[in-house]
């Protein structure tokens, strides 16, 4: 579904990425973690072409990024993204925020857009509140919406961006509830995220990043269970974020 | 100080026309003086709009235009702006034109038109900076998550970008339309019988000098007054509930 290959980027002189390679199944939830400044943010909006990369290529669905001629907001609109601080459109009440999208991209029927606005609310259990505009939700309420916009595109792929670090530690499980809840149905998923139990849970792979390189790719079960067999920047990271 | 007041000069009959006083010379300046702030404000608003869209967009050619004309129009005065474009542009154009502008248009359409297109411009100018200054108060957050959502970038500016800024720059927006009413009263000194010059008018005829101005301000403050109470109900009216900086509330 997302192919990775030997991607690097570099901000002026400074290099973000260096030579990131890994391959995202269908169906499969990948947690990608590290330490920040890692490049794991900067790693995942390359994947939707938010942030652009200067050597190697992604192709996601088999259309390459790096090709010239990719219509980029085609593209844009097949992948989901939520993003740390939900960045739901103020000015438009929840139900436009889910049906924007659908009809200004993809032209589809406002009608249909809003049933199937309501029934995505319902889904994040958000279902009373449509009406309302987003600066009267709570984070948690805020993020579950944001979810539901990216999924009311149908996205082949959602990308999720450190989706709780913005969240009150009361609020963090309801989102990764609803996630959890996705991840179970089959979505695709590539998230950014220090929720380890999270990763326990859902995750089929972790990928473990460094001053810009990927040092760990490897299924859950390695990663959480043989800490011996991982590199020593990876232990220590999990020494740290695991003992509490 | 040696002064006969009189209030009811304004309904004393005028010295050209049986049955007209001069308080009707003050109506029908009022009523120039709304003609040109409107018509003004129009192109300031679509003008400043395009402009202030163009000096956010990843273009530099496209920003740069921008903000040379905004640095050009605000960087002269609206008085030598006005007499460029009632002496000067009129003798710069192509033969026909020039003959319309200069003999088939009545005087006062031609000043009208001078007018109008002097303060549109030089209002647009600073529309633009206010528009900008809007967009860029945006978390830039917003446009990241309209391109994740396949939005092409008029389309981003259409739905997410302008909307919220525009409710942002309400207050100053409403500055610069009044100051557009008051900018208006430069039309007096190229021959245009708008509030001003007819109230200088008034004076000369009456010589109750004191009475003419004292109206003439009463009038230009109920009239500022009234639009700003009407931008503060747009801005209620177009507030977003949540928001703390949208509608003071």
């Amino acid at each position: 579904m997302i192919s990775i290959d030997k991607v690097s980027k570099w901000y002026g002189d400074f290099q973000v990425l260096t030579d990131c390679t890994t391959q995202v199944q269908k169906g499969e939830v990948v947690v990608v973690c590290g330490p920040s400044g890692s490049g794991k943010s900067t790693l995942i909006k390359c994947i939707n072409a938010l942030e652009p990369f200067q050597k190697g290529d992604i192709a996601v669905d088999g259309v390459s990024l790096a090709n010239p001629k990719t219509d980029l907001p085609k593209l844009r609109a097949r992948v989901g993204m939520v993003f740390q601080h939900f960045e739901l459109f103020p000015h438009l009440s929840i139900i436009d925020n889910l049906t924007i999208a659908p009809v200004k991209v993809l032209g589809r029927d406002k009608t249909e857009a809003v049933a199937k606005g309501h029934q995505l609310l319902e889904r994040v259990g958000l279902k009373d509140h449509a009406s309302k505009h987003p600066g009267q939700l709570s984070g948690g309420q805020q993020q579950r919406v944001a979810i539901a916009r990216a999924l009311a595109m149908d996205p082949i792929v959602m990308l999720f961006d450190e989706p709780t670090s913005a969240l009150d530690p009361e609020m963090v499980n309801e989102v990764l509830d609803v996630m959890v809840q996705l991840a179970q149905e089959g979505m695709t998923m590539m998230c950014v995220t220090h929720e380890m139990g999270f990763a326990r849970k859902v995750a089929s792979r972790v990928i473990f990043m460094d001053q810009g390189k990927i040092i760990e790719d490897c299924a859950k079960e390695s990663f959480f269970g043989d800490t011996t067999a991982r590199s020593e920047r990876a232990q220590q990271f999990l020494a740290k974020i695991l003992q509490h | 100080m040696d002064y006969n007041w009189d209030w009811g000069v304004f309904f004393r009959e005028t010295t050209f026309e049986p049955g007209e006083i001069y308080l009707d010379w003050f109506i029908y300046g009022l009523g120039w003086t709304i003609a040109i702030a409107l018509v003004g404000w129009a192109i300031a608003l679509l003008l400043g709009s395009l402009l202030g869209v163009l000096r956010t967009v990843p273009n530099r050619w496209l920003s740069g235009i921008a903000t040379v004309y905004v640095e050009i129009f605000r960087n002269v005065p609206l008085l030598v702006q006005l007499f460029i474009w009632y002496f000067l542009i009129p003798d710069l154009l192509p033969e026909p034109l020039q003959q319309w502008y200069k003999l088939d248009l009545s005087p006062a359409a031609s000043a009208y038109l001078s007018v109008v297109i002097c303060l549109g411009l030089f209002t647009a100018a600073r529309v633009c900076e206010l528009v900008r200054t809007g967009i860029q108060a945006l978390p830039k957050g917003q446009s990241s998550t309209a391109l994740a959502l396949g939005f092409r970038l008029p389309q981003i500016y259409r739905q997410v970008l302008l909307p919220q800024a525009f409710r942002i720059i309400i207050p100053p927006l409403t500055s610069e339309f009044l100051n557009i009413f008051k900018n208006s009263s430069v039309a007096s000194l190229i021959g245009l019988m708008e509030l001003l010059a007819q109230t200088r008018q008034t004076a000369e005829f009456t010589a109750n000098l004191f009475e003419a101005f004292i109206l003439t301000t009463l009038i230009y403050f109920s009239l500022n007054m009234s639009l700003m109470l009407l931008m503060r109900y747009v801005e209620k009216k177009v507030a977003v509930p949540g928001l703390i900086a949208m509608g003071g509330k």
